[in-house]
């Protein structure tokens, strides 16, 4: 029997000591000569920083897979709206990335997008990435810095990041 | 490839429970709500992988909020119970559930927040709880209390304790709100009437529940939880 679904709310401002007590950002051991840093910061539709943002991801593992579960990740955001992960590229087949998850105080549900690399073939096979414009692709694909990856999120505004609909 | 159809559809004109995120009396919405339309991604293309915490264990403490310090905390002694399922009904199991909330006073164990309302070095307000084979969840905590906050004048919080599940897919994760029957501040609060349909706001009502109120111990109160069907994609050929 279908079951109507119950409504999202807002993590609101207050969530840290409950979600972001253990640390989940780092996917793989940083030592490791795979790893690969992520970071970017979550900003509002004033270009101000979000301080009480959670941001989780979900993505394949080097083989395209999910082996030993691997795959999810969650960094609060600091005084700058900053957050990192530290983890692998993405394998399997087609165009690599990340599913992100935006989680905070005035978004009463999260905002989803995806971060593709930079210069990577398949992008352009990527049925998402093929349906975007220009500046919306520029948006969704991260920028290579200081040996890792820059994936900042806009909630709002002229260079608002492309969100999915939930 | 070619027969797959990526719309874009406005927040304001979607379906579906969810409140949409520009709701301007909940004053944070107004520079953090999306403002330009959203990808409607056809089915196919959404991930059905999720992350799962069936193995991770956890302590006992940690789905009773009134067990993890020297001394009992104050307030009124609650049992949270409910299932879990999906949209079509069947339960899931294995899921992660994590809560937080304000102690009795109605006041987070948190540095920015600055209600002048005591603290309780026997409450912290966090917990977790893993569904279990019926998809069936159980923890015991404090009943939280009502909180003001600075959105509107006189504006008060009514009483809530969050809930975030994980569920199966990474599209299926919830964070929501369980309220308490019958508060007075409901009417008044522009978080929980985001929602904008009444039958959708009563879903993040708990009930009280005599069947596990125990005698001489805890009140008991019911919250059913129902994952997906967030935006049906009638895009699918």
């Amino acid at each position: 029997m279908a079951a109507e679904p119950t409504p999202s709310q807002t993590v609101g401002p207050f969530f840290s000591f409950g979600l972001c007590v253990r640390p989940h950002h780092e996917l793989v051991d940083p030592g490791r000569a795979d790893a690969l840093r992520i970071e970017g910061r979550v900003l509002d539709g004033a270009g101000a920083p979000v301080v009480d943002a959670m941001v989780e991801i979900w993505q394949a593992d080097a083989e395209g897979g999910h082996r030993d579960g691997f795959g999810w990740g969650r960094s609060g955001t600091d005084a700058e709206g900053r957050y990192a992960f530290v983890t692998v590229m993405p394998g399997g087949e087609g165009a690599p990335f990340i599913a992100v998850l935006v989680f905070a105080r005035g978004l009463l549900k999260p905002v989803m997008t995806r971060m593709y690399f930079p210069d990577e073939p398949d992008n352009a096979s990527d049925p998402l990435l093929a349906a975007l414009t220009d500046a919306e692709r520029a948006g969704l694909t991260a920028v290579a810095e200081n040996g890792g990856m820059r994936f900042d999120i806009h909630l709002q505004g002229e260079r608002q990041t492309t969100f999915l609909a939930l | 490839m070619s027969d797959l159809r990526i719309a874009r559809v406005r927040d304001g004109e979607r379906r579906g429970v969810d409140p949409p995120y520009l709701s301007p009396d909940y004053r944070s919405t107004r520079l953090r709500a999306p403002d330009r339309p959203l990808i409607l991604l056809p089915e196919s293309m959404h991930d059905p992988t999720g992350p799962v915490y069936g193995e991770s264990p956890l302590a006992e403490t940690d789905s009773d909020l009134t067990r993890q310090h020297d001394g009992e905390p104050l307030g009124e002694r609650i049992i949270v119970t409910g299932t879990v399922r999906d949209g079509g009904g069947r339960p899931v199991p294995g899921s992660l559930i994590e809560i937080w909330q304000a102690n009795a006073a109605g006041r987070y164990v948190h540095q920015r927040d600055q209600h002048p309302a005591p603290l309780d070095p026997n409450f912290t307000g966090a917990g977790r709880v893993i569904t279990d084979s019926e998809g069936r969840y159980h923890f015991t905590t404090i009943k939280p209390g009502a909180y003001p906050w600075r959105n509107h004048q006189n504006a008060w919080r009514p009483a809530h304790i969050h809930l975030s599940i994980f569920g199966r897919a990474f599209t299926e994760r919830l964070v929501t709100q369980m309220y308490f029957p019958g508060d007075p501040l409901f009417a008044a609060d522009p978080i929980f009437n985001a929602v904008r349909e009444p039958a959708a706001r009563e879903r993040m009502i708990s009930r009280f529940d005599w069947a596990t109120t125990t005698e001489e111990w805890a009140l008991g109160y019911r919250f059913d939880i129902v994952l997906g069907g967030r935006d049906a994609t009638p895009f699918e050929a």
